[in-house]
């Protein structure tokens, strides 16, 4: 009883370890953006994926890299937890 | 605008709605018990609970009021999707598990896990309160805007309908109820706008919306006068005598020569046409003399590459004023750090059996929301060249885009949409409803109750909160649905995410530091937000310059405050040793 406490603890240390870090890479990524529209909005209108300018490359991607965050995070977990 | 409703419409709306709550009363038979009624016996499936995350999150904020920016704004509104999807990244990381397992019911269970303190329980349950009023009103509002074009019935009328059947669906059958409710409106949303991005898709842009020869371009007048009737260029508003619909491609990229459309175009080759074409947007300018109040609509040509990028709503973006610049990051703060913090996306995590499914459902959660907003880039633009749009109503430019397709495809849009407003409202209300029973009357006030009392609370909270909610959909009629959400957030940021997260990463949090700022953060937050100058303008009516508010948006300002008043406050009291976590 004693030894699963300890082992959901561990696990629930790690599980949030790794969260914090794909936490910090989103952050980063938001913050570049946000970086970005408030203070050089002209390099948003720069094409560089297939005639779609950054404003929009740069918020799609970010929709995309919260799912795919999400996902690694998922898997990371996966097998961590007994309940999982 | 004036609309005409049509039977086949009318039929299809109806059938729509009736079947959505037929089924989820039918599924969420089981659901008596107190357990039962606030967390679904914490059962549900992860993936269930998901998609119902979705139903719960994509409320009318996201698919009435983001489209309706875009089409009205361009870029604008799509920077809403990016704020409210980078939101989940909080709740999946940082929120999730952990709050699983500390709570049982409501969100001030959750807070209040380690120290058994009234002043807590009191402070957030005001706190979901004020936060679930300040969200349903756009939802009630969105529900009275479907109802005017499709039944033809007066604005208030939706919002009595939608007030009513919500408040059914929560009094009957309780969070499984509203469970089933969102997931059956979660993937209805999702599978309905992908085929309408389809659609958009294959028709590509057309010239003048379709329509022959040049576009009008004429200015547009609607007069309110002093004894309530609406004018249109000075003369009645009839069928015959109506504003134009607006919104149409004005000119096409060089690469198409005289064609009046492109034909279909695959999903980046739609945007980048789209930002080589020119566009008739409009601009809408009121006055007032004493023949009553004038909205003068006057189309404008513009470039689409200046459509596609920041600044046409928040017009600080462009010009580059400090304050302006302060109001936008505010905004996209609050955005980020408010979804994690709403109670109606909280409570949610207790219908789950665990913190794997709890983490599980996140992700589902993301992928259906995320895939969502990147549709909704392509509805919003989509409905802004449809030659479908009312100028006079921004939240209506989905079903309308809808309606430049067949009349089918509108009612079934608008019964998602008004599906829409039904499950987020349940949610909220259920929310609400457990503030009140269980925070406020049963652990706050120290009511005893047996299990079927405290359920009989939660249905009695339900009917005044729905009152309310009604109440308030009347009365903010005008506003864009997306920039009333906006306030909710704010308020949800500032009050509940400085406490969710210190209690969670910082040992030395005291019950009167979470007490306080909870307390400082809401009333702080809602402070700024009557005071600011957007409510002086469009609420009381007053100049802007009269507000004592340097920028509109609180968050900036009130979220760090927060966390400032918790560790301030924690410090000067002594540390508490926790008690027992409830187990969920």
């Amino acid at each position: 009883m004693g030894n699963n406490h300890h082992l959901k603890d561990q696990i629930a240390v790690r599980s949030r370890t790794i969260g914090m870090r794909l936490f910090l890479i989103y952050v980063l990524l938001y913050l570049g953006f946000m970086g970005i529209v408030l203070f050089r909005p002209d390099v948003l209108s720069w094409r560089p994926l297939g005639g779609v300018n950054l404003a929009i490359a740069y918020g799609m991607g970010l929709i995309f890299s919260a799912f795919v965050l999400a996902l690694i995070y998922m898997v990371a977990c996966r097998g961590r937890s007994p309940d999982a | 605008m004036l609309y005409d409703s049509s039977p086949v419409a009318i039929a299809i709306f109806a059938s729509f709605v009736l079947g959505v709550i037929g089924l989820s009363f039918w599924l969420g038979r089981k659901g008596q018990s107190a357990k039962g009624y606030y967390a679904a016996h914490g059962e549900i499936h992860w993936f269930v609970n998901g998609i119902a995350f979705a139903g719960d999150y994509l409320s009318a904020a996201s698919f009435l009021g983001i489209c309706g920016m875009i089409a009205f704004y361009g870029y604008d509104g799509f920077l809403y999707s990016i704020g409210f999807l980078a939101g989940w990244i909080v709740a999946l990381f940082v929120i999730a598990e952990p709050i699983k397992a500390l709570g049982k019911f409501t969100f001030a269970d959750a807070l209040d896990a380690r120290f058994n303190s009234r002043g807590i329980k009191f402070a957030v349950a005001i706190s979901t309160l004020i936060v679930s009023i300040f969200y349903l009103i756009p939802q009630m509002v969105g529900a009275g805007h479907l109802i005017v074009p499709l039944l033809g019935l007066p604005h208030a009328v939706g919002v009595i309908l939608v007030g009513v059947a919500v408040t059914l669906i929560v009094v009957t059958a309780g969070m499984v109820s509203t469970t089933w409710v969102q997931f059956i409106k979660g993937s209805l949303l999702v599978f309905f706008c992908g085929i309408l991005t389809i659609m958009i898709l294959n028709r590509g842009l057309l010239l003048n919306a379709g329509r022959q020869g040049e576009e009008d371009l004429r200015p547009q007048v609607q007069t309110r006068t002093s004894d309530g009737r609406v004018l249109v260029n000075g003369e009645p508003q009839t069928a015959e005598n109506d504003l134009r619909p607006v919104g149409t491609i004005y000119k096409l990229p060089e690469r198409y020569g005289d064609a009046r459309e492109t034909g279909p175009l695959r999903p980046l080759e739609y945007l980048s046409t789209l930002e080589d074409s020119q566009i008739v947007t409009w601009s809408a300018k009121k006055h007032t003399d004493n023949k009553g109040m004038h909205t003068t609509f006057t189309p404008t040509i513009r470039d689409g590459k200046d459509l596609l990028k920041p600044g046409g709503y928040f017009k600080g973006l462009s010009s580059g004023t400090l304050t302006d610049r302060l109001n936008f990051a505010s905004l996209m703060l609050a955005l980020f750090c408010g979804t994690a913090s709403l109670p109606h996306i909280l409570i949610r995590y207790y219908t789950v059996k665990d913190a794997a499914a709890a983490r599980k459902s996140t992700v589902v959660g993301i992928a259906a929301i995320g895939g969502f907003y990147v549709l909704t880039l392509y509805l919003g633009l989509g409905a802004m060249t449809s030659g479908y749009l009312d100028p006079t109503s921004s939240n209506m430019a989905a079903p309308l885009l809808a309606k430049s397709f067949s009349e089918t495809l509108f009612a079934a849009i608008s019964a998602i949409a008004f599906t829409t407003v039904l499950g987020t409202v349940s949610g909220l209300i259920m929310a609400g409803s457990g503030a009140v029973a269980h925070d406020l009357i049963e652990n706050c006030f120290g009511v005893t109750m047996n299990d079927h009392e405290k359920v009989r609370a939660g249905k009695i909270s339900a009917v005044f909160l729905g009152v309310v909610a009604m109440a308030l959909g009347i009365l903010f009629k005008n506003f864009n649905v997306s920039f009333l959400v906006g306030w909710a957030f704010h308020i949800a940021a500032s009050a509940n995410l400085p406490a969710l997260v210190m209690l969670l990463f910082w040992p030395r949090t005291t019950k009167q530091g979470i007490t306080a700022a909870v307390s400082v953060g809401m009333v702080s937050s809602l402070g700024w937000i009557l005071l600011s100058a957007d409510t002086f303008e469009k609420v009381y009516g007053l100049p802007r310059g009269d507000s004592p508010i340097p920028f509109s948006q609180p968050g900036l300002v009130t979220i760090p405050l927060g966390f400032l008043v918790l560790v301030f406050v924690s410090l000067l009291t002594p540390p508490q040793e926790p008690r027992q976590v409830v187990d969920a």
